[in-house]
């Protein structure tokens, strides 16, 4: 490191390369960010633009001629395919949805993740693919005597312009005039007399673009991947959180900070790069909640995001789910080793489901990352296996402590924010555990897991194993229940009905929620030790965008303002995934299409449609 | 007795002086109103009152105790209790649970975790809902109540926590004719009843002349006039900037 200071040179070319990749971030975060700010949709699909950007420029450039007229061209008629991808996808599925709870659109948006990721399977195969280098910039130049990649040169320049004609967009024209009227108040645009449609539908557009855009242009700098989509979505939801959502000029400078900080980063403390970057993002938020250049949301007036805004009924029927236990504990005896496996899954799930709900409907509080705790339970039982040689008890004992611990440290940052950012924070700590379970591979082993974990002696047989699962994971969601229906249940829900009444009545809201997300914390990780005893090892992807995103779709296609929503949407979801692998290969494209389909027909999630259906019948 | 101080309290947004060298005070079993056009400063005075805006200067005293810097859950802990002026209730709740929480809130048993809440404090939250002519509908969910029985479970919300001092941000705001009279009427019984002290902001001259023991007047910051509703009714200034310019008010 010294050494690295004492060469400034050297220095400048980092920053520089830093510099470089902070355009195409740029690019993308001010896409998501532009489409945020107006429609209010968190585009989890916008990463796969992105890669959709990468793999059409790919295609496009290796049919163009080696020119620089053919690169350029084949770059813009890349992001403009992405558009139009946008365009399709926004007037099929986004325009339909506009008025369901942004956690639904969030879902469907999550549904064309997986459609593209295994239409880009089929499409462009699984093999990296590196694309041509742009002609005429295929060489370095010398600055300062170090030499740097002609190419990135010019990307540090396309970051600025780029912002610049944005900028000249949105003040200049009377277009970009409404989409930022639209992002302070669409219902004031539309009583005005805007069609929203249109103006809806042109920014998800310009959101594309941006990000097809961002996408080719990273063509002749990295390889193509299916990775590429959840990758980047990560970091550019760490860029808008930092910059401030809806803020373009916000998502330039939180880019430039995020690109050069991973620049030096892989200089100085090469193991922890993605941590560093996510910590840089915990700093600013500690400092300005709402990110660099952002404000607060204004509220919306016409609330279609009114989850769970009912109650849960008059008890949490203890006797109840004490006779469903005990029947599903005869199953131990009925069902062959196959069937009890997935049994097993289905309960862990159930109750990594239910610690999300816990905090998500009662709280209020949504997580984009609540793998995070699911899989520091996973990690805490297995290294004590790995290292201690500990006995299992002892590991599904540590698996809640660590998880409850962290979410204690995770959740005092949350906390301080509501909303899509307190989400989006979730997400951020999420793939900073990640990022450690990746990175350190001395002690986690990295991408080849921990092995060997697996339960005492006693709990070996499947039929055992079993039991054991039933009874944990049964007891801790009877828990959880009882909990929403005790005094601290009532003051979680009081402050997420009105957070001000709760403070004028003399309830410490900050506290509530913060125990209240340590709790779900605990609990996951309990669900994430059972998961690591299940199957024997544990791996990083314990910990991944996807798994989170599993959670979430587990509590909303089960109904997220039921308390039974989390257990049926977790044998569904479980149920559905084992029939969709076995039926064909294209599972996650079958899995996005039902999600999409789910979504657009059952908006209140299935528990809470059977529920409305009953009580419409009584 | 006095139990509420104000002392030359100040707030400014920007170029905004909201409010300017305020004073007054409020006393054990009074109902004051606090009165002046739209923009007066009235909603950024209460609050500051209840924690929920630091004052740029001056002193909020409660019980001879400085507020300075609490934030509003200790000082509602204190006694001071507060109804919004967009009506703030549970709407997931039914009435009862709503008085419920509150007097879970009261008792300092939020942290309880394995008793069902609605077996706690049914009589008293029964009770205070009978104060409030709110019993019949105790079971149902809020978000079905008409306005003017939210405004009546906001009441009882508030009385759950025993205050002495009762803020109410327009109380009747949004309410029939009729129904402001009652609900006013019952304020001013309960505030008898238990010697609280009440400080309220009101647009409906009818409801201030009716019920106000005092009338305290607000115009661009300034408190511009304080008495009894006789005499404010014919002070000079008063007539000039609010009452006698012929002006309408909602």
């Amino acid at each position: 490191m010294e050494a690295f200071l004492a060469n400034p040179e050297q220095a400048l070319v980092q920053l520089l390369t830093g510099l470089a990749g902070a355009s195409s971030l740029f690019l993308v975060a001010s896409g998501l960010s532009i489409i945020f700010g107006v429609t209010r949709i968190v585009n989890f699909a916008h990463g796969s633009f992105y890669m959709l950007g990468a793999f059409i420029a790919y295609s496009a450039l290796e049919h163009l001629p080696r020119t620089p007229l053919g690169f350029w061209g084949g770059v813009l008629a890349a992001a403009l395919a992405v558009a139009a991808i946008g365009l399709v996808v926004e007037l099929v599925l986004l325009r339909r949805i506009y008025r369901a709870p942004e956690l639904f659109q969030l879902l469907a948006t999550f549904g064309v993740v997986l459609v593209v990721q295994d239409i880009a399977l089929a499409v462009w195969g699984a093999e990296d693919l590196l694309g041509p280098r742009a002609p005429g910039l295929r060489g370095a130049v010398t600055i300062l005597g170090q030499p740097f990649p002609a190419y990135d040169l010019v990307l540090v320049f396309i970051g600025p312009a780029v912002l610049g004609l944005l900028m000249l967009l949105f003040h200049a024209t009377r277009w970009g005039v409404l989409v930022r009227a639209a992002t302070q108040d669409r219902e004031m645009v539309q009583a005005l007399g805007v069609n929203q449609a249109w103006l809806f539908t042109g920014v998800f557009a310009l959101g594309s673009f941006l990000a097809g855009l961002g996408g080719a242009l990273q063509v002749p700098r990295e390889a193509a991947s299916l990775h590429m989509d959840l990758a980047i979505i990560a970091e550019v939801f760490v860029v808008v959180v930092v910059g401030g959502l809806g803020s373009i000029p916000g998502a330039f400078l939180a880019a430039l900070l995020i690109a050069v900080v991973h620049a030096f980063g892989i200089v100085i403390f090469p193991k922890i790069t993605l941590a560093l970057i996510f910590l840089v993002m915990a700093v600013v938020l500690v400092f300005r909640p709402y990110g660099l250049l952002g404000r607060p949301l204004a509220p919306q007036r016409a609330s279609g995001d009114a989850l769970a805004a009912r109650g849960y009924g008059k008890s949490d029927y203890p006797g109840l789910g004490l006779a469903v236990i005990a029947a599903l504990a005869l199953l131990a005896f009925a069902g062959g080793d196959y069937a009890l496996t997935v049994l097993t899954e289905i309960l862990i799930l159930a109750l990594f489901a239910a610690s999300l709900h816990f905090m998500m409907g009662p709280g209020g509080m949504a997580s984009f990352g609540h793998a995070a705790y699911f899989g520091l339970g996973a990690y805490g039982a297995a290294l004590l296996v790995k290292y201690w040689a500990a006995p299992m008890a002892l590991g599904l004992l540590a698996a809640p402590l660590a998880a409850g611990f962290m979410g204690v440290v995770f959740g005092w940052f949350c906390v301080r924010l509501s909303g899509v950012y307190l989400a989006m924070l979730t997400l951020a700590f999420a793939q900073i555990v990640w990022s450690i379970a990746f990175q350190w591979v001395e002690v986690t082993g990295g991408d080849n897991g921990v092995l060997g974990v697996w339960p005492s002696e006693w709990a070996h047989a499947k039929e055992a194993y079993y039991l054991l699962a039933l009874a944990l994971c049964g007891a801790s969601i009877l828990l959880l229940r009882r909990m929403i229906f005790a005094p601290f249940g009532f003051a979680l829900r009081a402050g997420r009905d009105s957070p001000l009444r709760a403070e004028a009545t003399g309830i410490d809201l900050a506290l509530v929620q913060r125990v209240a997300f340590s709790i779900a914390a605990a609990f996951a990780g309990l669900a994430g030790g059972l998961f690591a005893y299940a199957t024997g090892s544990v791996f990083p992807t314990y910990i991944s965008i996807s798994r989170s995103v599993d959670a979430l779709l587990m509590v909303l296609l089960g109904g997220v303002e039921t308390l039974t929503g989390p257990v049926i949407g977790a044998a569904l979801f479980v149920g559905l995934q084992e029939q969709l692998a076995r039926a064909t290969e294209l599972w996650r494209l079958l899995l996005g299409l039902i999600i999409i389909l789910l979504v657009l027909a059952f908006p209140q999630g299935i528990a809470g449609a059977a529920q409305r259906l009953v009580a419409r019948r009584a | 007795m006095t139990i509420l101080g104000v002392e030359h309290l100040e707030k400014r947004f920007g170029g905004v002086h909201a409010v300017r060298d305020v004073s007054f005070a409020v006393a054990a079993g009074e109902l004051v109103a606090l009165i002046g056009p739209n923009g007066a400063g009235k909603t950024t005075c209460f609050n500051m009152l209840n924690g929920q805006l630091r004052p740029d200067a001056g002193r909020v005293l409660f019980d001879g105790r400085d507020l300075a810097g609490m934030p509003p859950r200790a000082i509602a802990r204190l006694g001071i209790a507060r109804t919004f002026q967009i009506t703030q209730v549970w709407s997931s709740m039914t009435v009862r649970e709503n008085v419920q929480t509150a007097l879970l809130a009261r008792h300092r048993q939020i942290f309880s975790f394995f008793v069902r809440a609605t077996e706690l404090h049914r009589d008293e939250a029964d009770a205070l809902l009978r104060d409030v002519g709110m019993e019949d509908q105790a079971e149902r969910p809020c978000a079905v109540l008409a306005y003017g029985d939210l405004k009546r479970v906001e009441l009882a919300i508030a009385l759950a926590g025993a205050p002495r001092l009762l803020l109410m941000d327009e109380p009747t705001a949004g309410m029939a004719p009729r129904e402001r009279i009652e609900l006013m009427a019952l304020t001013a019984r309960l505030v008898r009843e238990r010697g609280l002290g009440v400080l309220f902001t009101e647009h409906d001259m009818d409801v201030v002349f009716a019920h106000a023991d005092r009338v305290l007047v607000l115009d661009r910051g300034r408190l511009i006039a304080a008495g009894t509703p006789a005499s404010v009714r014919d002070d000079v200034k008063v007539r000039e900037v609010y009452l006698g310019s012929g002006a309408v008010f909602a």
